[in-house]
């Protein structure tokens, strides 16, 4: 059978977006090489609908199987033996953590070819072929597969969910699967936790993120809340930072984070990683303000400013509350 | 307990990179440095041994690479690891990340640590999936992009940021673990160091000092092939504005928002 198989990840009886945006290209792909797209999801205590409503994005069938929650290893386990059992040609992953953990172990496992970061996916005479940017998105590389099955890891936000199938229910079936004895080495103590206040800044036209590039935690209240309060916009910020605890996680940008395409994001001490950029990418005009003429972020920033925003950013925020009126 | 820290020689960020037309491979002349993500695993490999929750008997820097790599593995030793090995043979030369992992696994069979460290990422291409591959193939847990690791005897408590916030997780040992950046801030090797990191023990092996299969590696093992390699979507660049007058920069951003409405 030339299917595709992907993983949907949930959370609290909800599928994750990049899974559905999975599912949906899986779905795009499998009719065009000519096979179906199923989907498997592992959790302690899934609900029928939720695998059910699968179907919406294009799902045939989606497999359920209990194991723990959240950790890669048991789903390499049950997606290993799917895979080996039926035929699939692809396995398929959305943006995220626990994709390319999983994807990874299937490459092991089945000694299968992969590809990661992936923005875009042909098919070409009934196979796939994997498009992904590389160094910094400076070229980007067609990659193809010499044996299958092909594993295939997207990058955030590269596949588009697409609930066209609406009312299209997924046949669910259970499996039984035996785990590795090192699947079980590990174990979730806490998960989910939320670290900092809860901040929105998804609904934010303007947002001021900070970088590592701020120097210290202080930056934020001296620097970028000053500045978005003057601007009546949010303040976000990168994962080093957050990581780092100088700002609340969900203020986060990028790659376990959040998306946004405010109308204008200042980036402050921001270099422009990937991870980073794909969270914000879709903003409609990014200035970047950074002491390293080399930063990534200036390839993209539709205003960059090469300079010390310490001495920079204090005066921009007093020269925009008097443009503002403020 | 036995460390083995995985290291790779990637172009200096500061360098232009580039892929060769010929071979469609990235170009990995010119200037090399040790991935930056590895000194944080080095380093998080030193905090272990000089913590004394556990017994560190050595911390091993492993890299795979042509002879060159040596270097990333002189910069591990001065960073603190006790010893090194070099898996180096032209068999390997053009391995994907599928043959690539495979063959760092065979090269860890030899050495069985009880811990393998790695950076999350490497700067010049497979981000995150090293880890779990070189797990899977040694059997063992792993969890990558680990921001905080506790060791006690026999296991690791390690957090890590999630598609849904942080997450704890228990893993028994041995274990695969990459990390992040935010881990530590690796420290810098004192002049004695470098002097003395020539002088450390540094094994090389071909692929059949640890029993490698020739056809799982290189461009016959690799289960990837590439097509093409093509420039990004033209992007226009941005303005940019070099700061000299703060108060000229300042004038000049604010005119750039006004004209775009964004100041409204």
């Amino acid at each position: 059978m030339s299917g595709i198989l992907t993983y949907a990840l949930h959370y609290e009886n909800e599928v994750n977006k990049n899974s559905l945006g999975a599912v949906s290209e899986a779905a795009r792909l499998a009719k065009e090489i000519g096979g179906e797209a199923h989907a498997v999801v592992v959790g302690e205590d899934i609900s029928d609908e939720l695998c059910q409503s699968l179907g919406a994005y294009g799902a045939s069938k989606v497999y359920r199987a209990h194991a723990p929650d959240g950790l890669a290893q048991p789903v390499v386990d049950v997606m290993a033996k799917l895979i080996s059992d039926h035929g699939y040609s692809y396995a398929l992953f959305g943006g995220g953590l626990l994709g390319f953990e999983i994807g990874a172990g299937l490459t092991a496992r089945l000694n299968a070819g992969v590809t990661m970061e992936v923005t875009e996916v042909k098919a070409v005479a009934g196979k796939l072929v994997a498009v992904r940017p590389i160094l910094q998105d400076s070229a980007v590389v067609d990659s193809g597969y010499v044996s299958e099955p092909g594993i295939i890891i997207g990058r955030l936000n590269a596949f588009e969910a697409d609930a066209s199938s609406n009312g299209a229910s997924a046949q669910v079936e259970d499996v039984e699967v035996e785990l590795s004895e090192w699947s079980t080495k590990a174990t979730m103590v806490t998960r989910g936790e939320q670290r900092g206040a809860e901040v929105n800044i998804e609904d934010a036209d303007t947002l001021v993120a900070g970088g590592r590039g701020l120097g210290k935690a202080d930056g934020f209240s001296e620097l970028c809340e000053p500045l978005a309060e003057a601007l009546g916009g949010a303040v976000a910020a990168t994962r080093a930072v957050v990581d780092a605890g100088w700002y609340s996680y969900s203020a986060q940008i990028g790659q376990t984070g959040k998306t946004v395409a405010p109308k204008l994001y200042l980036a402050a001490g921001i270099s422009g990683a990937i991870q980073h950029k794909v969270g914000m990418q879709a903003a409609e005009n990014i200035v970047a303000i950074n002491k390293d003429p080399n930063a990534p972020i200036f390839e993209f920033s539709d205003l960059g400013v090469v300079g010390d925003l310490n001495k920079i950013i204090p005066k921009l925020t007093e020269a925009v509350k008097a443009k503002r009126g403020g | 307990m036995k460390i083995c820290v995985l290291v790779k020689e990637v172009p200096d960020a500061a360098v232009e990179k580039r892929i060769d037309s010929g071979s469609k491979r990235l170009d990995r002349s010119g200037e090399k440095n040790l991935n930056p993500f590895d000194t944080h695993a080095i380093e998080a490999a030193m905090q272990v041994k000089e913590g004394g929750a556990v017994d560190v008997d050595e911390v091993v820097a492993v890299t795979m690479g042509p002879e060159s790599a040596f270097r990333a593995l002189h910069k591990a030793v001065s960073l603190g690891a006790d010893r090194s090995v070099h898996l180096t043979d032209e068999a390997l030369v053009d391995s994907d990340c599928c043959a690539t992992g495979y063959a760092l696994a065979k090269v860890l069979e030899q050495e069985s640590p009880d811990l393998v460290l790695l950076g999350q990422q490497s700067d010049d291409g497979e981000c995150y999936t090293m880890g779990a591959i070189v797990a899977d193939h040694l059997k063992m847990p792993s969890l990558t992009q680990v921001i905080k690791m506790d060791v006690e005897e026999g296991k690791l408590r390690c957090e890590r940021q999630a598609e849904y916030g942080y997450d704890t997780v228990e893993v028994n040992l041995p274990a695969v673990i990459s990390v992040g950046d935010a881990i530590n801030e690796p420290r810098y090797p004192s002049l004695k160091a470098i002097m003395g990191a020539k002088k450390k023990q540094l094994d090389t092996k071909s692929i059949g000092d640890v029993g490698i299969e020739a056809d799982r590696v290189g461009t016959g093992g690799s289960r990837t092939s590439v097509l093409a390699v093509n420039p990004p979507p033209a992007k226009q660049a941005g303005e940019i504005i070099e700061d000299e007058d703060t108060n000229e920069t300042v004038e000049k951003i604010v005119a750039w928002l006004d004209e775009r409405k964004l100041l409204v």
